[in-house]
């Protein structure tokens, strides 16, 4: 028998150590793209579990919208990648200043 | 230890351990995989969790489809790897720094006994969780499902008009606007002359 705060820690470490990949690869916009869909992974992972504890069907409902939500995401951030990588032979995110932002 | 827990352990291992593969690997293929790692030690702790459904489409949808995307995009593009990684050694130490104080906060709070709950009892045997899910998501849930399937055709549209480049190479193609406009005058000219006389 598994406490609940077991999946709770699980998905707050998952969460942690994307974070600290943003950080590391800051200017490899693969990682970060590979980096966010590992946030969303450990967010779901609190979704089911309190669905699961609570006996809630909604917070599986969920999940299934945000798996929705970050394909579409995932699918748009690697067509941005590749039209990026075609105009400026690079994927680097610090030589992607031209709005001088 | 019951079995159950040992099974967690283990899978709760795999799935933190390539985590920090999926940021710490030099070649963005191998962090890849390792997401691809990641991403089934998690659809099995779901399932541990009885949500059959959400994790056999853990594995279908991002490992089958988003990340065959992923190493399609990686493999495709002529990454020159090295620069990108400068100033990974550099920011490390203030990573972990980062990561250690994120973590050890939310251990804190969530060790707490407000999320100490009662475990619940196994679902029976002819319990269909994909039954109880299809039957809340298409009553209570029928108009947000509307949406995400306009969202995904949006994204759809958005990431082939995104990709699509204008080939300037002389290759053939069909412009279908103009298939449709075009109107019988265009494809039949009537040309009067004379008839031929017989020799």
């Amino acid at each position: 028998m598994i406490p609940l705060s077991h999946f709770l820690i699980l998905g707050g470490l998952l969460f942690a150590i994307s974070i600290a990949g943003i950080f590391l690869n800051r200017k490899n916009m693969i990682v970060l793209l590979m980096c966010i869909e590992l946030m969303l992974l450990a967010v779901n992972m609190n979704f089911v579990a309190f669905s699961h504890y609570l006996g809630d069907m909604a917070g599986q409902v969920f999940v299934f919208f945000i798996l929705t939500v970050a394909a579409a995401e995932a699918a748009i951030g690697l067509a941005i990648l590749v039209v990026v990588f075609r105009n400026r032979r690079t994927i680097n995110v610090q030589q992607l200043d031209q709005m001088k932002g | 230890m019951t079995f159950e827990l040992f099974i967690f352990y283990v899978f709760a291992t795999v799935s933190v351990l390539s985590a920090v593969g999926v940021v710490t690997m030099r070649n963005p293929v191998y962090a890849a995989l390792f997401l691809i790692l990641a991403f089934f030690t998690s659809a099995a702790t779901w399932i541990l969790l009885e949500a059959e459904f959400l994790g056999v489409v853990l594995v279908l949808v991002y490992v089958g489809a988003v990340m065959v995307l992923f190493l399609f995009v990686i493999m495709m593009l002529d990454i020159n790897i090295d620069p990108l990684r400068e100033g990974f050694i550099r920011y490390l130490p203030f990573g972990i720094l980062i990561a250690v104080v994120i973590a050890a906060e939310i251990i804190m709070v969530l060790s707490s006994d407000v999320f100490v709950m009662e475990i619940p009892k196994a679902a029976p045997l002819d319990f269909s969780n994909t039954k109880a899910l299809g039957e809340i998501l298409y009553t209570d849930y029928v108009y947000p499902f509307e949406l995400a399937a306009v969202i995904l055709l949006v994204a759809m549209v958005a990431a082939i008009s995104l990709a699509m480049r204008k080939r300037n190479d002389g290759t053939k193609r069909q412009i279908p606007a103009d298939q449709i406009r075009t109107k019988s005058t265009d494809r039949l000219r009537v040309v009067k002359m004379k008839s031929e006389e017989k020799l």
